[in-house]
């Protein structure tokens, strides 16, 4: 995979979001409220949020990997999602947290937010495979 | 995620039967279902299924084509939110509690995805939903997901 830290994929670029910050050394992920992004009218689309957790799950990876000095490629098993409050027309954040690293496989915890990042509006728990690159 | 109140609660013909191929025609063609370009394929009594083409700008990883895991959340959120209004017979205002999504395989670059929404039990405030995802032949899924809506109450506005 294209390393996420010096670009974001065109799914991210699509739904216009940018690294605004860095938390504990992960990448924090902004996206605006656009009508791209909107559910019902005024609310964010629990889909879109999905795609922010997600792109801010991948850029903790590499950036952990990057950490360990590792070029191993990472495939996403499965994501669970729980929406907690609704995501309003204004700025959202999101920052993801390695919380195990292993040689095989990854957890990862992506928390999103608006204005309080102690009242999170969605939660992200994913897990990856890590495939170590095959020598050349 | 909630859809409705009060643009899709008026689209809906009082006292007739929720058409899920209508109701689409809001939530798949504008804000974020509308990005996404969401098309009706088809219903029964329980489920219904909708599809996204692939895009370049859907792709989360250039390298390999591969869609956003995203997409087939929006995709399967969609197609379960409206498989609960199909097994009910009617619209009801909720919101997504939770939704699981195991990738069985990637979804390869240049295919149109299906998602299949499936409600397979209805209380008075949750809707219990699975469903699966596909490219084409819904005995190779690419993906399955489970999770829950909950009822956020009757006023339509």
């Amino acid at each position: 995979m294209t390393d996420m830290l010096s670009a974001l994929p065109p799914y991210a670029q699509a739904l216009d979001m940018t690294i605004v910050d860095e938390l504990n050394g992960a990448p924090v992920i902004a996206m605006p409220f656009t009508d791209r992004v909107q559910g019902r009218p005024g609310f964010l689309h629990g889909g879109a949020i999905s795609g922010l957790l997600e792109i801010a799950a991948i850029a903790a990876i590499h950036q952990a990997l990057r950490a360990k000095g590792s070029d191993s490629a990472i495939k996403q098993v499965n994501v669970t999602v729980d929406f907690m409050r609704g995501g309003v027309s204004q700025m959202t954040y999101a920052v993801g947290e390695v919380t195990r690293l292993g040689r095989t496989m990854a957890n990862v915890e992506a928390r999103a937010w608006q204005e309080d990042r102690n009242k999170p509006i969605t939660m992200g728990y994913m897990h990856y495979l890590i495939k170590a690159k095959r020598a050349v | 995620m909630a859809f409705g109140k009060p643009d899709l609660g008026s689209m809906v013909p009082k006292g007739a039967a929720f058409d899920p191929a209508l109701v689409n025609k809001m939530m798949g063609k504008f804000g974020h279902g509308g990005f996404l370009d969401m098309e009706y394929v088809g219903h029964g009594d329980d489920w219904v299924e909708l599809a996204i083409d692939w895009r370049e700008d859907l792709v989360a990883d250039p390298d390999t084509g591969i869609l956003a895991s995203a997409v087939i959340i929006s995709l399967m959120d969609n197609a379960t939110s409206m498989s609960i209004w199909t097994k009910l017979g009617e619209f009801r205002p909720q919101v997504t509690m939770d939704l699981r999504i195991d990738y069985l395989r990637p979804s390869p670059s240049g295919a149109r995805v299906y998602g299949r929404g499936i409600c397979y039990h209805l209380t008075n405030s949750i809707g219990f939903v699975r469903g699966f995802a596909h490219n084409g032949n819904p005995d190779e899924p690419l993906a399955h997901a489970s999770g829950t809506f909950i009822r956020i109450g009757d006023r339509i506005s």
